[in-house]
């Protein structure tokens, strides 16, 4: 058993992926010699190269595009946006040529592109640095999302991203750069896209939830279990492809949903899981379906600002107690 | 403006003469495609400018790769793209050569090399980069060309790619077709620089303004861009000055043109330059130059017709090709 952090998840499936095919590659603002601002990164350049491990200039849009010009030439690269806020940076090479190159060629290439970001609160960056972007991105057929939140899924989930032929977005999620867990080597292992975890078994009511939002969700569910309220807590794990069977399984169980998201409510990813149980889940649901976000707040820099705007276990609770009721 | 007194071995002349009247023809017979409404949307044809795409293209080798501008039909063509593919896909059928995806704005085949005409300004540069980082990786000696109008040189991605390009030194070259007009907008009155290609030397790289019109001056001075870049000295901008002789799209008559501006350039028409210079040198008479033409516009209507019978895609389509599966 080893003590792996989610940081030392990110690096080693990237090491491990340069080590296994030559045509990945990464590049990005000081990820190389630098070893990355979160410091995720080192070592890969004295391992690897300045030809494969390459720091860009602050230049979004022109590396993200060429991280798409490399990937239909051969390559599999991998691209580091530092903070999640800049995808806007890059957003027509994202929105415009990654995700829709290969279908309006009518399907002559294949785009095996990784673009990883640093998104999330409760760091103190302020408004412009620590937004969770996966709804800004979730209507962009083309592309996948994945949001790993532990870290045997931060090293596997990273692994199929980089051996996937499609575009993935991997989301990490920086406060938990320092989350670790005691693993068997032997688990790090390629995670697949599109199935969720059942983080917690519960009869009760279903908590679908990802990285933060599903660890605190998992700390309401133990207080909520001395009040006797039994929470099934599902770990979504990628947004696309979106694991509807687990999410609906659990719903059949339980009859109540709550949905917890670290982002603002409109056009927030929680409300296509709330459609899909209104669409799919009607009949077994016994009470509304209700979202826990951040409303139409936005981040703020001053500490007791940024620890209400975003849901905390006392929301969260509450929130499950409510669903209870109704 | 550089000017070269070297001519081009009566083969080549043939084929750019050839090649130029092809494009030309095609684009004469789009026009009416609109008026006949089976073309549909909008499209830009690059009458008048048809020596920078053969000129450029008659540099490129096998491996070589280009993207390219929404006005790219000549692009296309002269990377040898097909009629047949060219027309098939103007008029959306599943025989064209993004299988109806594309349209006029997106010609694509990747098996000659072309990775994509684009519809965002200035998106197409980024993506040359990263096929030229292939280049560079693979150490293949290929280069990689991207197109694109003067008013692209006042997008961002401009900028971050000239850069990005020179700083990996890379086998790019950034070929700006100076048309004049920016959509409706006179060139003067939105950019602050007579040649765009002094901006080059923002970059720290070669800068040279070429006569677009001349399809011999043009393969000459891309040729020496074409071999530095081989050789690994990095990228060029080259800013080729032509003029379209139709409006930016199909129902724009340019009225904001000035009296007597397109007459000029029409003595210019790079068809006709070629062609007196291959009289000149006792290579063609008129009545060869007039059998080649008609035998191509002839040529052209049989494409037109058989694309005319061809089948749309299946309506499943729709859903082909937006992942890669497997």
């Amino acid at each position: 058993m080893i003590k792996l952090t989610y940081r030392d998840a990110v690096r080693r499936a990237l090491a491990d992926a340069l080590r296994a095919d030559e045509n990945v590659i990464f590049f990005g603002e000081d990820v190389a010699e630098a070893g990355g601002v979160f410091k995720v990164t080192p070592g890969l350049y004295e391992e690897f190269g300045g030809e494969r491990v390459m720091d860009t200039p602050i230049s979004e849009e022109a590396f993200i595009g060429a991280a798409l010009g490399a990937a239909i030439t051969g390559m599999r690269p991998v691209a580091e946006l530092m903070f999640a806020d800049f995808v806007p940076v890059a957003m027509d090479q994202i929105a415009n040529q990654i995700a829709k190159y290969r279908y309006m060629s009518g399907g002559q290439f294949i785009v095996p592109l990784t673009i990883r970001a640093a998104q999330g609160a409760g760091a103190g960056f302020g408004t412009q640095h620590s937004q969770c972007v996966e709804s800004w991105l979730l209507n962009i057929p083309g592309i996948k999302i994945v949001v790993p939140g532990t870290v045997k899924d931060m090293y596997g989930l990273l692994r199929t991203a980089i051996d996937d032929n499609n575009p993935v977005i991997v989301l990490e999620h920086k406060v938990l750069y320092n989350y670790a867990e005691e693993i068997d080597e032997a688990e790090l292992t390629h995670v697949p896209l599109g199935k969720a975890a059942v983080r917690r078994v519960g009869k009760d009511i279903t908590v679908v939830a990802t990285q933060l939002m599903m660890h605190r969700s998992l700390d309401a569910a133990e207080r909520l279990a001395g009040e006797g309220i039994d929470c099934e807590v599902i770990d979504l794990r990628t947004m696309i492809p979106l694991d509807e069977e687990t999410i609906l399984e659990s719903i059949a169980k339980t009859g109540r949903l709550v949905i917890v998201e670290e982002a603002p409510h409109a056009g927030g990813w929680g409300a296509d899981i709330a459609a899909l149980a209104a669409d799919k889940g009607i009949y077994w649901l016994d009470a509304p379906v209700k979202r826990v976000n951040m409303g139409g707040a936005l981040i703020a820099y001053s500490p007791p600002l940024e620890d209400e705007v975003v849901p905390n276990v006392s929301r969260i609770a509450d929130a499950i107690r409510a669903v209870m009721r109704a | 403006m550089t000017q070269n007194g070297i001519a081009l071995p009566a083969q080549m002349r043939q084929d750019m003469l050839k090649k130029m009247l092809e494009i030309r023809a095609a684009e004469e017979r789009i026009q009416g495609l609109f008026l006949e409404n089976l073309v549909r949307g909008t499209t830009h044809l690059c009458i008048g400018q048809e020596a920078c795409s053969v000129g450029v293209a008659a540099v490129l080798q096998p491996g070589d790769t280009m993207t390219c501008t929404y006005r790219g039909h000549g692009h296309a063509l002269a990377m040898g793209m097909t009629m047949k593919a060219l027309m098939a896909e103007m008029m959306g059928k599943a025989s064209g050569a993004c299988k109806g995806k594309g349209g006029s704005m997106h010609m694509t085949d990747a098996s000659i090399g072309l990775l994509g005409a684009n519809a965002i300004v200035g998106a197409q540069l980024p993506i040359a980069v990263g096929a030229a980082l292939t280049s560079r990786l693979k150490k293949t000696g290929n280069i990689t060309v991207t197109f694109f109008g003067e008013g692209a040189a006042n997008i961002g991605a401009f900028h971050e790619s000239l850069n990005l390009a020179a700083i990996w030194k890379l086998p790019v070259l950034f070929i700006c077709e100076n048309n004049l007009y920016g959509e409706y907008s006179v060139w003067s009155k939105t950019t602050p620089v007579r040649d765009i290609a002094v901006r080059a030397s923002s970059y720290g790289i070669p800068g040279i303004v070429v006569d677009g019109q001349d399809a011999e001056c043009v393969y000459h001075e891309v040729s020496a861009m074409a071999e530095r870049a081989r050789r690994g000295e990095g990228p060029a901008l080259i800013e080729l000055k032509t003029y379209r002789f139709r409006g930016h799209s199909r129902t724009d008559q340019a009225p904001y043109r000035p009296k007597g501006e397109l007459e000029e350039w029409l003595k210019r028409d790079p068809i006709l330059i070629l062609k007196e210079r291959m009289i000149a040198d006792g290579q063609l008479d008129e009545t060869e130059f007039e059998e080649l033409r008609e035998s191509i516009d002839r040529q052209v209507v049989e494409v037109v017709e058989w694309a005319k019978t061809e089948p749309y895609p299946p309506v499943e389509a729709l859903y082909e090709d937006i992942y890669y599966e497997g």
